[in-house]
């Protein structure tokens, strides 16, 4: 078989590139690890808002909730980046359509961070969610009788348990929202799997480009999980039995 | 701003059907093989013998440390080298985009579904197995009329949780230019250059089915607790 | 008919059977009672060998249970078990929880083995739940089902571990009933369990456990009428006075 094995090819350079093969995979990576970071902290803090106001009392906010809920979650994050990126723009206002279709920075990092979050918040929500009512039960009712107002009850009492049941999926979630970052190369975005098929299409490398990212996706979950077990070690309430 | 023309939906009907077809059909069929794998997998993972055990711990970290789109292209570009290896032909032989696609789903979600159906069978409890050890039945005996048809019962909701993320994924054969629901839309609205109308269609249906199965699986969620 | 010489069993470093040696006639009824923790349940989890030993020896009809190269589910086959939870299998009706182990194990057909289950069915009075699932009937007829899928077996001895601890009192007198029948019809049993008025009725030998020793092993008049350790008279007089 005439497959030219070069575990180098990682510093050759492409014809008429001005940068190695290995700078295109680091572009992919800080891409990749840039679109992550930024749409799982912004779902973190949309998805446990959405969540908590699920378990309030307020008809009309626990609706609205679900229905965001719903919304996100069920349709494929593809299709959401794809209506980010090419709908949105068509259906606001001419002035900012073509603000984002022509001046906008990055728009492909923008509307994959935009559909991520709002994919990844609608499943913290759900997670906040069962996370609160899994400890809510008589927690609620003791906290109420004590005289606390229903945001002290939230914030004191329930929150603090609900991390605790909610780190494992958290951290689920988090490898997913790494994993779903490559569904960005679709809107032009190069992170880290364009960048491989990149490689590949150029060097006809393929098995060490794709190998290539793959260890870094398999180190990444590695230090993501990492991180996050110590976090959720951190916040462990010494004594809970629960 | 609104100049939306919903009859390219009506034009667009016979080619999304079609892809929908496909959507279905990869569903079914990457769930099937996924689950009976998967299966083999989680059993494979629960057994004495070291080189099954790390086989099976090896492939379902790996698959669930990768994102889906990374394995399609693992698949559709060295199969064909892999294979020219294996039956030294002169070039690479060509799988195509189709075979890809369902070769790639089956073997990413068996991943998925054997970890699911491993919990499941870790929490059938040491009494069923003892009882069943204790009347005589051999551990593959005790495995297949006793522990795994409660471990699947048991794991219905969440394999059902599973399926519908599948559902939502075979929308990334997109890549590889297959036309399913997702990718004919889109193959139809770049050529009509609607695409506000398509994808917003596209988003609805995926909405209202991905909605009807999650509130099955709730219902289905809370008969179990019942009867656990 | 069962014998057990100078067994010995540690859980790490906590030996919970310490030298026990015991024997049984065929046709003879031994109770094994004592304080919990005394290893009465380990004991008799060792003769069907779902408990391994580490030291000592196990005969059923002088076929060894310990060793190696024993086939031990054909020797399981030959001797019924009762659990104290019950451990009817949840996702079959209760005639194929009889049939189940005799069609698969015993390799009868199915028609013999659902007249055989039908008719132990009617011998503990449940012949007209045959087609029930186990949750639906109570804890009580749960066992009693229990019993009839080891006597399904056509076993030579019958082991009963706490059968009656999980049961609400007033279903342990017919479970009680069952087992106390069974023993005027001539089965050997070893039955673990608190219940000293059914040990004083029917039991033909008392052993007595604790702190995995066994200390008394003597006819049931004389446990009962004058018991020689300190321990047993200590552990009689507390059960005794309820």
């Amino acid at each position: 078989m005439d497959y030219n094995w070069n575990w180098s090819v990682f510093w050759d350079f492409a014809p008429g590139e001005t940068s190695s093969y290995l700078h295109w995979l680091v572009t992919g990576t800080s891409w990749t690890l840039a679109t992550t970071l930024v749409a799982f902290i912004l779902a973190l803090l949309i998805g446990g808002l959405v969540g908590t106001l699920r378990t309030s009392t307020l008809r009309p906010l626990v609706w609205l909730c679900n229905l965001y809920t719903e919304v996100f979650r069920n349709i494929p994050l593809l299709v959401q980046m794809f209506i980010c990126f090419f709908v949105v723009p068509e259906l606001l206002p001419v002035s900012m359509g073509d603000y984002l279709k022509q001046d906008l920075p990055y728009p492909s990092f923008f509307s994959a961070v935009v559909a991520l979050t709002l994919f990844t918040s609608a499943k913290l929500s759900e997670l906040f969610k069962a996370g609160i009512e899994s400890v809510a039960g008589g927690q609620r009712g003791a906290a109420l009788a004590l005289g606390l107002r229903p945001t002290q009850m939230y914030l004191q009492v329930l929150l603090p348990q609900a991390i605790r049941v909610v780190f494992p999926p958290l951290t689920s979630e988090a490898l997913n929202t790494l994993k779903n970052s490559s569904v960005a190369l679709t809107i032009g975005l190069m992170e880290l799997t364009a960048q491989a098929r990149n490689v590949s299409e150029y060097s006809f490398n393929t098995f060490e480009a794709f190998t290539a990212a793959t260890v870094i996706y398999v180190v990444i979950s590695l230090l993501v999980t990492f991180v996050m077990g110590h976090i959720e070690r951190s916040l462990a309430i010494r004594g809970a039995t629960r | 701003m609104f100049d939306l023309d919903p009859s390219v939906i009506v034009r667009a009907m016979p080619a999304l059907w079609n892809g929908l077809k496909f959507t279905l059909l990869l569903t079914l069929v990457a769930m099937s093989v996924g689950i009976v794998a998967g299966t083999f997998l989680a059993l494979m993972r629960l057994s004495h013998n070291r080189v099954l055990r790390g086989f099976a711990l090896g492939y379902v970290t790996v698959m669930r440390s990768i994102p889906l789109v990374l394995v399609i292209f693992w698949f559709y570009f060295l199969m064909p080298l892999l294979l020219q290896m294996a039956f030294g032909t002169e070039r690479p032989v060509q799988i195509g985009p189709v075979v890809t696609a369902f070769v790639t789903f089956c073997m990413f979600e068996a991943a998925y579904y054997s970890e699911i159906i491993r919990g499941g069978i870790q929490s059938i409890t040491g009494g069923q197995r003892q009882a069943a050890a204790a009347l005589g039945l051999r551990p593959a005996q005790s495995m297949i009329y006793v522990i795994l048809p409660q471990a699947l019962r048991r794991m219905t909701p969440l394999l059902l949780t599973q399926t519908i993320i599948l559902f939502q994924d075979t929308s990334l054969v997109y890549v590889l230019s297959i036309a399913d629901f997702t990718g004919a839309a889109s193959k139809f609205a770049q050529r009509d250059g609607r695409l506000v109308e398509l994808y917003l269609f596209v988003a609805l249906v995926y909405l209202v089915i991905c909605y009807l199965l999650s509130s099955l699986t709730k219902r289905l969620k809370r008969n179990v607790g019942r009867t656990a | 008919m069962i014998q057990m010489k100078n067994l010995s069993k540690w859980y790490g470093n906590f030996q919970v059977l310490k030298n026990c040696t015991t024997e049984l006639s065929r046709g003879e009824v031994m109770v094994v009672c004592g304080p919990s923790g005394s290893g009465k349940s380990t004991l008799i989890k060792c003769v069907n060998g779902l408990e391994p030993v580490q030291e000592g020896e196990i005969f059923i009809e002088n076929q060894p249970v310990t060793g190696k190269g024993v086939d031990l589910p054909k020797l399981r086959a030959r001797v019924g078990m009762v659990f104290q939870h019950f451990e009817l299998f949840p996702h079959l009706s209760i005639i194929d929880n009889l049939n189940l182990a005799q069609i698969k194990v015993l390799g009868r057909d199915r028609d013999t083995a659902t007249k055989k289950g039908m008719a132990l069915l009617e011998r503990v009075g449940l012949k007209s739940h045959a087609h029930k699932y186990p949750i639906q009937l109570s804890g009580g007829q749960q066992q009693r089902v229990a019993i009839a899928r080891a006597l399904a077996m056509d076993p030579i001895a019958m082991l009963f571990d706490e059968p009656t601890s999980a049961l609400d009192p007033e279903m342990v007198h017919e479970v009680l009933d069952v087992m106390g029948e069974l023993a005027t019809d001539g089965m050997t049993m070893i039955c673990v369990t608190h219940e000293m008025g059914f040990a004083s009725k029917v039991a033909d030998r008392i052993v007595f456990m604790d702190g995995g020793e066994i200390i008394e092993d003597v006819k049931s008049e004389e446990f009962f009428g004058a018991p020689r350790s300190d321990r047993a008279r200590s552990f009689l007089s507390k059960i005794l006075q309820h």
